[in-house]
């Protein structure tokens, strides 16, 4: 059944079509245009889940019940039971690979204390050098060189008591 | 009338998953995300599919939103003051 | 330059999938594998609920790759952070609202992943959702009071016993019937939570080892010092 291009024929899976490819092209732009770790792992969560939701919509048939057998008369259609297999597993995959991603971002801000992306780049490129003992190239952005990197803030030594001062409502940090 | 309600679902997933990359506030974002874990599994549930509903309820409305939301406190980015403008904030870095 | 091809990219890709998505059969798919399945999946395996069924059954290896990916993903995951240090900063507690929800909110937790697991094979669920359930049961009270954290040995004792449980019956039915988790012992009356051979048991068993897999990886998680 292709996609009847009038709108009275607008059926429930043609909405959720829709809906999973907006999802997926939000989550995949979000992932290449993003400048912050974090928001590019939100929209992976994001894409993850409009996947999910397409691979499921391939096996519904219309008018059909879901597979589990008992509570309708034997030989009522059923949906394919085939995808929802195959999803349970990967919805449960995804957020593993979310904890994962979680811990290392973890380490990557304790180590460089920043998670913006072309900043992260510059300081790894730099230590890397550092410890190859080549001199730093220039970045990417700038080739011909440009404002000397902001120095790591040092780790406040142990048993220091002072926390994160709490942000007043209206005030930019 | 099931087309209204997936046309409702959709709706409310999309605006979701826009405000979760739009948003400035990191704990607004989270909580955007696990929006959209919610709505796609009421999505499943009007599919017939209801042990993927069950599982992506309890995973990505749940598990998930706690995931992300431990780690927010790890790294510096749980803040709760009010006033915040969604401006350009997917491509803008820091914070 | 590098945001306009972005753009391009993310505009191309989603003109290629709206157009290939269209010329798919939605509504009506060709249900060859799954048609059969449907069929012979009730007789042969005796589990109302078919998923689980196929999940359990059919591709039961499938599902010890997913239990294997789990596994390395939260292993990983702890490795990367590392252990805490004794008398790091923590959390502060919740207030009393949250401790005493946490604390009233376990039992109910518990019972129903249990009854989410051990029905598996009948209604709705199975071994990952009732999982899910239980590692939020016993994450909850970590949550709300951080001192009380949860202690990493009977964890990891707990899901490498519900793994090697999940291979031993694999190998058994290996041994017996010449297939690696082909469906033993007797099939019962469909409807009944004694039915379907080892689902029950193969349920259990993923069931507890994902709990187990997902509590300890949040409590990981949740030991991590705030870096200040």
């Amino acid at each position: 059944m292709m996609i009847d291009p009038s709108l009275d024929a607008l059926t429930p899976e043609m909405v959720l079509f829709t809906g999973s490819i907006g999802l997926i092209v939000i989550g995949t732009a979000g992932l290449v245009l993003g400048r912050h770790l974090f928001r590019m792992l939100l929209a992976l969560a994001i894409a993850e889940a409009g996947v999910n939701l397409l691979l499921v919509l391939t096996g519904f048939r219309g008018g059909a019940i879901a597979p589990i057998l008992g509570f309708a008369p034997a030989g009522t259609p059923m949906v394919d039971p085939i995808p929802q297999v195959l999803v349970l597993t990967a919805i449960v995959i995804g957020v593993g690979v979310q904890a994962l991603a979680v811990a290392v971002m973890i380490r990557v801000y304790r180590a460089y204390r920043v998670l913006d992306v072309v900043q992260l780049r510059q300081r790894l490129e730099s230590d890397i050098c550092d410890a190859a003992g080549i001199p730093t190239a220039g970045s990417l952005d700038e080739p011909l060189g440009g404002r000397p990197l902001p120095p790591v803030p040092a780790p406040r030594p142990v048993g220091a008591p002072a926390r994160r001062p709490i942000h007043v409502e209206g005030t930019n940090t | 009338m099931l087309t209204w309600i997936s046309l409702l679902i959709v709706v409310l997933m999309l605006a979701a998953a826009l405000a979760a990359l739009l948003l400035e506030n990191f704990v607004a974002a989270v909580a955007a995300v696990s929006v959209v874990g919610l709505a796609t599994s009421v999505a499943f549930v009007l599919l017939d599919a209801p042990d993927v509903a069950m599982t992506e309820a309890a995973v990505g409305a749940g598990l998930s939103g706690v995931v992300l939301a431990l780690a927010l406190r790890r790294l510096g980015l749980w803040h709760l003051d009010a006033g915040s403008s969604p401006t350009r904030a997917m491509t803008r870095g820091g914070e | 330059m590098r945001d306009f091809a972005s753009v391009l990219f993310t505009a191309g890709l989603a003109f290629l999938l709206l157009v290939i998505g269209s010329q798919l059969a939605f509504g009506a798919p060709p249900m060859r594998v799954g048609g059969e399945l449907l069929t012979v999946a009730g007789p042969q395996v005796g589990a109302a609920n078919i998923v689980t069924a196929i999940l359990l059954g059919y591709r039961g290896i499938d599902t010890l790759g997913e239990l294997s990916i789990l596994f390395a993903a939260a292993t990983a995951a702890g490795l990367v952070l590392g252990r805490r240090r004794a008398g790091g900063p923590q959390d502060r507690p919740g207030g009393l609202v949250l401790r005493a929800g946490a604390d009233l909110l376990f039992p109910l937790l518990v019972v129903v992943g249990l009854y989410v697991i051990v029905h598996g094979h009948l209604t709705p669920g199975g071994g990952f959702q009732g999982g899910v359930i239980l590692a939020a049961a016993f994450f909850a009270a970590v949550l709300a009071d951080p001192a009380r954290a949860l202690s990493h040995g009977p964890i990891v004792w707990l899901e490498g016993l519900a793994g090697t449980a999940f291979i031993l019956i694999g190998i058994w039915a290996l041994v017996e019937d010449g297939s690696f988790l082909a469906p033993m012992l007797p099939k019962g009356t469909m409807g009944e939570i004694l039915s379907a051979g080892t689902l029950p048991l193969l349920s259990v068993a993923v069931g507890l080892k994902v709990g187990a897999e997902l509590a300890g990886l949040m409590a990981s998680l949740a030991e991590t010092e705030t870096p200040e």
